[in-house]
């Protein structure tokens, strides 16, 4: 039988999807982006999970869009076919997505890196949109949410040389949260979605929308949007149960309602 | 013959730089060949590496007779000498500069690269750059100024002061100086006794200092305790302790 190209994994209250096409670094196909859309959905769904972390392999996030698959199709195929759109599912996810990052995440990788809600990263990450190289730009976000990331003056010096950003940079731009030693990109990745997933479920998605809301809407919209959410979230079981184990000096038990 | 010359005594490699005829100097098959040997070292057979040089240099730094030939110094600093710098550093091993005769320019910036310094006692440190109007390159600032601290760094590598051996040794330069016949004994003695030890947490040290000249106290607590963990998951961590406990010494295998 052959090897899964996406292999997953639950640990507690975390999910954890890994790409398992090592051979060609990842690849984004349109099979392995199908296989990584419906395990997150999958998980999204299942309410005994509160974090999911998505990665690669040690070599490799993902180093790309699958190059065979784009030079054998045309734009109407490209087009028709809405390989792209599917993309958009992930963002429309309410579980927090920690992307686990190794060596190359590039174009579609990097891409689908910032698709998640917080990027950790092994000191050996290499993180760029190379599409330039090619002849073509990035399709699937990159422009838009590079540049939301890390600024006008390093997006327009990534996309428009090609060239990659080290861990380093991609911290001291504001691309990746957290950067360690390339023995504990996992871990690391894995303790953050423990760490979320011991939260209240309610207040990290609400918090999580709020956050999202502060690239699409207005400030006074996503201030609006936030205290609402705040209410919200005060009228959850969870949060009586907080504000209970603070004064009571214990650690608080969420149950997601 | 060829201008590298790399040898295997058990998990020790050496890799000697063959052009007696000009001290050693590097022109691109130098180059080539120390960057095949580097990769060459990898090997996890390979626990300790030393560098030293054929004849009576370690290393002269630049062939000026290639030197007039590059198109683009830039270019072409980052195609020869700067893999090779990154190279030494990033190797998870022990490097051992031996230092059998004169040291000069980038040849300086090379050993001063290596993880440690051993010389003969007739060898010479010599900064070089300066003197024909150049600033040190391949790594000399970075590392020099770390071994030496900023001010005696600055002074010597602006006076461009010819350093003996055991002037050398007094400033930390180098961290031992023998007889110049009794160098390859020596540095095999030494290279020996790397190669015995826990060979990952010899790289992971290496790195935890590297990382150190940066890092706030904060980042390196957290550096050390992630590599820690890993420490932990290999066998020359197992072997350690049971040879603690069995109190006798401990055999490791550099896995």
């Amino acid at each position: 039988m052959a090897e899964p190209n996406v292999i997953v994994e639950r640990d507690g209250r975390i999910g954890i999807v890994l790409m398992n096409r090592p051979q060609a670094l990842n690849a984004l196909s349109g099979e392995l982006m199908s296989s990584v859309v419906g395990a997150l959905e999958e998980l999204d769904a299942d309410p005994e999970i509160r974090a999911i972390v998505l990665g690669g392999g040690e070599r490799a996030f993902a180093a790309g869009a699958d190059i065979a698959e784009l030079a054998a199709g045309t734009p109407i195929s490209l087009y028709e076919n809405r390989r792209i759109d599917q993309w958009d599912t992930i963002k429309n996810l309410r579980t927090p997505i920690v992307a686990a990052v190794s060596g190359f995440c590039l174009g579609g990788g990097c891409e689908l890196a910032m698709l998640c809600d917080i990027v950790v990263a092994s000191e050996t990450a290499k993180f760029g949109q190379p599409e330039i190289n090619l002849g073509v730009l990035p399709g699937a976000g990159g422009t838009q949410r590079l540049t939301r990331a890390v600024g006008k003056a390093i997006a327009m010096d990534v996309i428009l040389t090609g060239r990659m950003l080290s861990a380093r940079e991609a911290l001291d731009f504001g691309l990746v949260a957290r950067v360690v030693a390339k023995e504990a990109w996992l871990d690391e990745a894995k303790r953050v979605a423990h760490a979320i997933a011991a939260k209240g479920p309610v207040a990290v998605r609400l918090a999580k929308e709020a956050i999202d809301k502060a690239f699409e809407a207005p400030l006074a919209v996503g201030v609006d949007f936030e205290r609402r959410a705040f209410y919200l979230a005060r009228a959850s079981e969870d949060a009586e149960e907080g504000l209970n184990a603070f004064v009571e000096k214990r650690p608080p038990e969420f149950k997601g309602r | 013959m060829a201008e590298v010359e790399v040898t295997r005594d058990g998990a020790v490699q050496t890799i000697t730089l063959n052009r007696p005829d000009v001290l050693n100097a590097f022109n691109r098959a130098l180059h080539a060949g120390l960057r095949d040997a580097l990769k060459e070292a990898r090997d996890d057979e390979v626990r300790a590496v030393v560098i030293t040089g054929a004849g009576r240099g370690f290393c002269a730094g630049q062939d000026l007779a290639e030197f007039q030939a590059m198109p683009d110094i830039r270019d072409s600093l980052e195609q020869t000498y700067h893999p090779n710098i990154r190279a030494i550093r990033a190797l998870e091993k022990p490097i051992i500069a031996s230092v059998n005769g004169a040291c000069a320019g980038a040849g300086l910036s090379l050993a001063c690269a290596c993880d440690l310094r051993i010389a003969a006692d007739n060898a010479a440190f010599v900064p070089g750059f300066i003197g024909i109007g150049l600033v040190p390159d391949s790594g000399g600032t970075f590392f020099i100024h770390r071994l030496l601290g900023a001010p005696r760094a600055f002074e010597w590598m602006t006076s461009n002061r010819r350093l003996s051996a055991a002037e050398a040794h007094a400033w930390g330069l180098v961290s031992e100086v023998v007889k110049a016949d009794a160098l390859p004994t020596r540095t095999a003695e030494l290279a020996a006794t790397y190669a015995a030890l826990p060979t990952r947490a010899i790289g992971m040290t290496k790195r935890l200092f590297d990382n150190a000249d940066t890092a706030t106290l904060e980042e390196q607590l957290a550096l050390e305790a992630q590599l820690q963990a890993a420490a932990t998951q290999t066998e020359d961590f197992r072997e350690g302790v049971a040879a603690f406990h069995d109190k006798r010494p401990p055999k490791f295998s550099g896995n």
